[in-house]
């Protein structure tokens, strides 16, 4: 009797703990379900309450710019914020990894969850079309005339990022991708003059042939998405900035002859390349040519940032010049910064949008960052000796948007052109194939 | 009734919220995750419910079982688990039968050949990303170095820049890294023999190899199998060692898991969960047979 009491107790005891241990259960999995949107709410109240209030806000900034010169120019945006608008508290949203591809995984999951950053980074242009279709990004066109930017900035680059008659994006800086970086003394070794520029593809050719039979790597080249940047030069070197554009408007058919032309041009420039590229980045081939491994290697000018850290000069220890057949044409990207929607502080992303795209804000950023600044007011005595002569071409040449950098297709069409390129260059399909998957890509 | 709800009802209670976790959380998203997978939802516009989405059926299946790269990398996937497996299985056995003999410093071998499966498979793939270094002649580094040095220099290759056989590289480290645990697992077996046993045998005068053959290998049949399962499923599920070697983006060492996190990236979530279902599939076959093989051994 006395046992079965006891039994009978415990089983109802048991029965309360099982409820305890389900409310809990449920209690932590609602806890820890918000503990990711938790402090953002509370953020929300609080900075809404003041914001109505007229007095301090806040901005969260996402970016991938967390190290070297990128964070430098993150914090010269920081310090002319501080000085307009000493009332909005700057938070770094800043996530690491993957050249920004951890950052765009992250910014996804939050874009989907609804618990936007108060203005994230983006490639200026077609990188945005996902952004913009999905309703995640707000239409910025009265900001740019509040700001007084659209005659800021040229038009060519307006024009670009114009989607049907609005603007989504604030551009903090251009960056060129079509540009050589070569070491004159392996050149010179290889009994060519460094001097040298060559006019077309063909002229280049030699100079590569040279190099490699002075025992050197002809031209240093990296994984995948370096590769597709070299793609996209050959592409405007042999089709010209019109039939080039062309690509990505529908106009130029990809499966023409002189697409077919620039495609075995590329597949020479690839023999010419190291065989250990698929595992290296594009420093590690920017080191080739700086150690001397190397003659050439085509990267963008963020190159020039490097080269700077590593205290090279220009001239002696390294020169550049556009890709052959690319002079007078500016392979352009760039980074911008927008307004998501339900933004938790509007009038703090305001503000940091106003410093992005003024003049003291571009100075700051891209005289840390190694880029040059998107408004064509900008004093280039402030900047070195690559960014003048960027400065000057960006005044005067064709500008053309970057494939690789976003610019030009959204992100299914380089997933798509990625992939072709890299089992191309691996030798998993001929230059036909290759050519169809191109053309495939467009959709 | 009330008796049954005595005996049934508390433990049922108990376990109730692991059984509602599991329910909503791996049951409830596996069939959320099938359902995308058989819409159309393939732009970023549809993920957020801008565009409308339809039911498609299984096309996004047929579209990506006919599509050479997804062919690719499921030729990878099988090419890799084959390695992979006989890699840790011959290994592990070879490691666990020497040490079964009395070794003098038998626990430092064992600690040894253990040790790297305590790294990561993120960390040790940057390492191997420098020891499998495709670089050959004069600018050669990494393992392929190291044969000039010995004189080896036939050995010489590309490594995993081969684009039909390069996922077998990879396999390598995976196999540096899991064949310690196999190892563990059949020293057990060994060890979980009775002496009697071998003794026995050896008096009916049985050679060595057929008490190896008679006795020994059939009670070590469970282990291996169990080997097996643990280093299957893993194999199927290899991402994070082609990420730190390789790069997602390189054809050559595609495998199904990152088409997955590729088409994700493309905002592309149809074709994803697609991948993803597939994924399941695979490693269900594997699974499910031994599942069933337990069941049924625990019930005789």
């Amino acid at each position: 009797m006395e046992a079965q009491t006891i039994m009978r107790v415990h089983r109802r005891y048991a029965g309360v703990l099982a409820g305890i241990a389900v409310a809990g259960l449920t209690l932590m999995g609602c806890s820890s379900g918000d503990s990711g949107g938790g402090d953002t709410a509370t953020e929300s109240t609080s900075g809404s309450a003041t914001d109505t209030a007229g007095a301090a806000t806040e901005v969260e900034v996402f970016t991938w710019w967390t190290s070297g010169g990128e964070k430098a120019g993150l914090d010269g945006l920081v310090s002319v914020l501080a000085e307009k608008y000493p009332n909005v508290e700057f938070i770094n949203g800043a996530v690491a990894g993957g050249a920004g591809s951890a950052a765009k995984d992250l910014l996804q999951s939050r874009l989907q969850a609804n618990d936007p950053p108060d203005t994230f980074q983006a490639h200026a242009g077609a990188e945005l079309d996902d952004y913009i279709a999905a309703g995640q990004v707000e239409d910025i066109s009265d900001l740019y005339t509040e700001f007084g930017l659209t005659d800021a900035f040229p038009a060519d680059l307006l024009d670009l990022l114009t989607v049907d008659g609005a603007i989504y994006s604030v551009p903090a800086n251009i960056h060129r991708a079509n540009v050589v970086w070569a070491n004159p003394s392996v050149i010179e070794a290889a009994g060519l003059d460094p001097t040298a520029t060559y006019a077309t593809m063909a002229d280049w050719f030699t100079a590569l042939d040279a190099v490699q039979a002075s025992g050197k790597t002809a031209l240093s080249i990296a994984t995948t998405w370096t590769q597709v940047q070299l793609l996209e030069t050959v592409l405007i070197s042999d089709l010209g900035p019109d039939a080039y554009n062309g690509l990505w408007l529908g106009e130029t058919d990809w499966t023409g002859a002189d697409v077919t032309a620039a495609l075995e041009d590329f597949q020479k420039l690839m023999s010419y390349t190291n065989t250990d590229r698929d595992g290296l980045d594009w420093p590690d081939a920017l080191g080739m040519v700086t150690s001397g491994d190397a003659a050439f290697n085509v990267m963008g000018d963020w190159a020039a940032g490097e080269l700077d850290a590593e205290s090279l000069t220009a001239g002696t220890d390294y020169i550049y010049f556009p890709v052959p057949g690319t002079d007078g044409i500016f392979d352009f990207l760039a980074d911008s910064f927008t307004l998501p929607v339900g933004a938790p502080h509007p009038d703090g992303a305001k503000a940091w949008l106003d410093v992005v795209g003024s003049l003291e804000g571009q100075t700051a950023f891209n005289k840390a960052k190694g880029s040059i600044p998107a408004r064509t007011d900008a004093d280039p005595m402030e900047f070195n000796e690559y960014q003048q002569s960027a400065i000057k071409d960006f005044g005067s040449d064709t500008i053309v948007p970057s494939l690789m950098h976003g610019a030009a297709a959204p992100i299914a069409q380089l997933n798509a052109i990625s992939d072709a390129t890299s089992k191309f260059t691996t030798g998993g399909s001929d230059l036909a194939t290759f050519q169809s998957e191109l053309a495939a890509s467009a959709g | 009734m009330r008796r049954t709800i005595r005996g049934w009802g508390p433990p049922l209670l108990l376990i109730s919220p692991s059984l509602i976790l599991i329910g909503v959380f791996v049951y409830g998203l596996i069939a959320i995750n099938a359902y995308t997978s058989m819409t159309d939802m393939h732009t970023a516009a549809q993920t957020t419910g801008r565009a409308p989405v339809a039911f498609v059926g299984l096309a996004n299946y047929w579209d990506l079982l006919g599509s050479d790269s997804f062919q690719h990398s499921l030729k990878n996937l099988a090419l890799y688990t084959v390695v992979f497996l006989a890699g840790t299985m011959v290994f592990g056995f070879l490691w666990a039968w020497m040490l079964d003999r009395p070794v003098k410093g038998e626990g430092v071998f064992r600690s040894i050949y253990l040790f790297p499966m305590a790294v990561s498979f993120i960390a040790s793939g940057v390492v191997w990303r420098w020891l499998l270094n495709s670089n050959t002649g004069d600018k050669a580094s990494g393992l392929n170095r190291l044969f000039q040095m010995v004189g080896l220099d036939f050995l010489q290759n590309g490594w995993w820049n081969n684009v039909n056989f390069g996922i077998t590289a990879i396999a390598i480290p995976a196999i540096w890294q899991l064949a310690g645990y196999v190892m563990a697992l059949f020293l057990a077996g060994f060890r979980g023999i009775p002496e009697e046993l071998r003794e026995a045998a050896r008096i009916d005068g049985a050679s060595e190899w057929q008490l190896y053959r008679l006795v020994v290998f059939p009670q070590l049949t469970p282990i291996a199998l169990s080997a097996v399962i643990v280093i299957g499923h893993m194999s199927l599920k290899v991402f994070d060692l082609i990420m730190s070697i390789s790069k997602p983006a390189n054809y050559q060492t595609k495998v199904p898991a990152i088409d997955m996190f590729l088409f994700k990236s493309e905002y592309d979530y149809a074709s994803s969960a697609a991948v993803g279902v597939i994924l399941l599939v695979i490693v269900a076959i594997l699974i499910i047979p031994y599942l069933v093989h337990v069941a049924r051994s625990g019930r005789r």
